[in-house]
């Protein structure tokens, strides 16, 4: 007879991974990466995988000098990648991508202690850091289907320089802006693969687009226009819905998200930038403990400390 | 009204159309006199004494204990030492079984006359709450406060067990008894019976018994793990929040299993106390899952035996559920009062523990709204404020937290961790 195994219950479990969840927003991630390819190409599949790999080499390489165990098998390195891939102009040198993967994985993630533990989301960070030190790169816009046109112009100003775009080409993903983030129906139909596997709550990613929607209509600019182009669709559902650097509860999310919007909205009218969803999903993140801090869970049947 | 979260799980109620089969007597039983909360019995007899079934063979004067009753006639062949869920050790009984099983003549129906006299016949039956928590009965049944509500609780919210469920169907009749009698002594004005909606035919039969009687109500709890527990119940059943540090009784509600209602009817009849019990058997070692009646004290392997189970590749032996059962280090352990299942299984693939990814689903599923996230991570640091206000004390393990974490995390376990962090003072 075997020794038996004694451990403290539950003595069940339910099979959902970490992989698992990873790999949904892989999944979720996918209809926008073949959208990108056919809108700017097959350099736009290029720069996600090397994306991809980098961060995943980044991941292994840091774990590795840590002496900590392997950690690419969570996918969470592989995650990263995609996203950050989606932030970067599709005419990026390569060396530059390389570059962001190192500083999305090593510095802002594994330097504070890997997975879960990061306050600010790593592609983000690394995104404004490329944004910040190469601006010339960071925002040669291709136009759509550049790779078709025999002409010397290949690239152009973004929707929200122009505010010029057609909602079918904003939706569609016929404009110019970063890889990832043009087609925003293709990335609403991610984001609603992950709200109906329940991997994301829908309660970010809805009061983001809900309040830069009003504040731009009350600002009397055409709020459809305002969610539909730019960053909004790619941060609100895979940004802002980042499990390690957004609140925990609903209450949180919704005031994460609605910071989100805030912050956009103010940036895209009074900044200096044309587009503000990167910095304001940064901003919320170093919010975040402070905003868990107000919208911790009422615990059933507790003494409030008055009560006591 | 709010509707408290918990998790969906798989009922695996394989056992619930076998009829309860009785074990064949042990040749020998392992009696421990700690098988309640409280405090352990002292022996009422020595090595070499014959007893009768039904003969108290531990007491105590302490008020937060039960007598102990022997099941068997037999000899006391040594009085030995056995250790109980909390770590502390009490004598254990170990009687040579005669198969005469000659009742005691202590064995006859109580004299109850009124609410002092229902009482104590409870405290001399050796009740407890049969569901698994091991409360004595009696300590319930008298409390400061007015009682308005009797709870029944027959959800058994666990996966696998049908030891209620079958009671409900093999005992009707004990069950409404045990109900009105509870109701009448204890000068209660409405009972309700709670059973979870995966049991319709315990549902439908006695909504048809109760039919005609307003004071009973049956009532149909979700298929939400934990219904069973009890803060979840009371809320469920009377919209009522038994506070931080509170007893039912203080929200006017008594709580009582609803096995333990149909024993207590049956003792009142009979006069025979708690001395066997209607256990579950089964998990994938278990080559015939059923509902056994074993003789309080049978060494498991008993029942493992007769349930024809794979002893030879057993790895994990459970009492009670998968969600809230113990893990048990020896199959030559006794059955006890609070064994409502006995849960093997051949496998156990422990996945390894990884870091927190802070999903948040710890505490979607927490039906009392804590955050186990947050609780691990605080406990981790030993910040013992932080866990006073993260309310960690009030955490029933219910087990929800660690079996949806994708990480792996033994969260619940990291909870009663930290609860022993806080002074009990305050």
């Amino acid at each position: 007879m075997n020794k038996l195994v004694v451990s403290p219950s539950p003595h069940d479990e339910n099979y959902t991974k970490t992989s698992d969840i990873m790999r949904d927003v892989l999944i979720a991630l996918t209809p926008a990466l073949i959208a990108a390819t056919y809108i700017f190409g097959i350099r736009a599949l290029l720069l996600t995988i090397v994306c991809i790999l980098s961060c995943i080499a980044a991941e292994y390489i840091c774990r590795r000098l840590m002496k900590r165990p392997n950690t690419i098998g969570d996918l969470s390195a592989a995650v990263t990648g995609m996203i950050l891939a989606f932030n970067l102009p599709v005419t990026l040198p390569l060396p530059l991508a390389v570059l962001g993967s190192f500083i999305a994985i090593a510095v802002v993630k594994q330097l504070f202690g890997g997975l879960g533990q990061n306050f600010a989301n790593p592609a983000i960070t690394a995104r404004i850091v490329l944004m910040v030190s190469f601006p010339a790169q960071m925002t040669r816009w291709a136009l759509p289907f550049y790779y078709n046109e025999p002409s010397d112009v290949m690239t152009g100003p973004t929707p929200l320089v122009t505010h010029q775009a057609a909602y079918i080409n904003l939706l569609l993903g016929k404009t110019t802006g970063c890889l990832g983030e043009t087609c925003a129906i293709a990335l609403i139909l991610g984001g609603v693969y992950l709200i109906i596997r329940r991997v994301i709550s829908p309660a970010a990613p809805l009061s983001f687009i809900g309040v830069l929607a009003a504040l731009s209509a009350i600002a009397g600019e055409d709020p459809l226009y305002q969610i539909l182009a730019g960053g909004v669709m790619l941060g609100a559902f895979f940004m802002a819905t980042d499990y390690a650097t957004t609140p925990v509860t609903t209450k949180g999310k919704l005031l994460f998200g609605a910071g989100c919007g805030l912050i956009t909205f103010i940036i895209r009218n009074f900044g200096s930038y044309p587009e503000g969803v990167s910095f304001s999903i940064l901003l919320m993140n170093i919010l975040t403990p402070y905003i868990e801090q107000l919208t911790r869970a009422k615990v059933f049947g507790a003494k409030e400390a008055a009560d006591e | 009204m709010k509707r408290l979260r918990g998790i969906m799980l798989s009922h695996r109620k394989n056992t619930e159309n076998s009829a309860t089969v009785d074990l064949p007597l042990p040749g020998r039983v392992r009696i421990p006199m700690a098988m309640t909360m409280g405090v352990a019995c002292e022996p009422l007899v020595k090595a070499g004494d014959y007893v009768k079934v039904g003969q108290k063979i531990g007491d105590t004067d302490e008020a937060f204990a039960a007598p102990v009753h022997s099941g068997v006639s037999g000899t006391v062949a040594a009085v030995t030492e056995f250790r109980t869920v909390p770590g502390k050790i009490c004598k254990m009984l170990e009687i040579d079984t005669d198969g005469l099983q000659t009742v005691s003549e202590e064995v006859k129906p109580p004299v109850i006359t009124d609410r002092e006299s229902f009482i104590k016949a409870v405290r001399e039956s050796g009740a407890c709450g049969l569901g698994g928590a091991g409360f004595p009965t009696h300590l319930k049944l008298s409390p400061k406060e007015k009682i308005d509500t009797l709870i029944i609780n027959g959800a058994e919210c666990e996966p696998y067990i049908t030891a209620d469920y079958r009671e409900m169907i093999e005992c009707p009749d004990d069950v409404i008894g045990g109900i009105r009698l509870l109701k009448d002594m204890l000068d209660i004005d409405r009972a309700i019976l709670a059973i979870e909606a995966n049991k319709p035919a315990a549902i439908k039969n006695f909504t048809e018994m109760a039919d005609g009687d307003d004071s009973i109500d049956i009532l149909t709890l979700p298929s939400i793990y934990p219904q069973g527990a009890e803060k979840v119940i009371i809320y469920n059943a009377t919209g009522r929040i038994v506070r931080e540090g509170e007893m039912p009784s203080q929200q006017g509600v008594i709580v009582i299993n609803v096995s333990t209602a149909a024993f207590i009817y049956r003792y009142t009849r009979t006069g025979m106390p708690l001395v066997e019990r209607r256990i579950t058997v089964d998990g994938n070692a278990v080559g015939e899952p059923k509902n056994v009646r074993a003789v309080i004290g049978t060494p498991l392997r008993e029942i493992l035996e007769f349930c024809d189970t794979d002893i030879e590749h057993l790895r994990k032996l459970i009492a009670g559920g998968p969600m809230m059962g113990m893990s048990i280090p020896d199959i030559d352990l006794p059955v006890l009062k609070t064994s409502n299942a006995l849960l093997a299984l051949d496998h156990f693939d422990e996945r390894e523990t990884s870091a927190c990814i802070r999903c948040g689903r710890c505490v979607r599923v927490c039906p009392l709204g804590l955050m186990p996230c947050d609780i691990d991570r605080a406990y981790k640091i030993r910040d013992i404020e932080e866990l006073k206000r993260l309310k960690v004390r009030l955490c029933m393990n219910c087990g929800s937290c660690t079996f949806v974490c994708p990480a792996n995390r033994k969260l619940a376990e990291t909870n009663q961790l930290a609860k022993s962090l806080i002074p009990r003072d305050k």
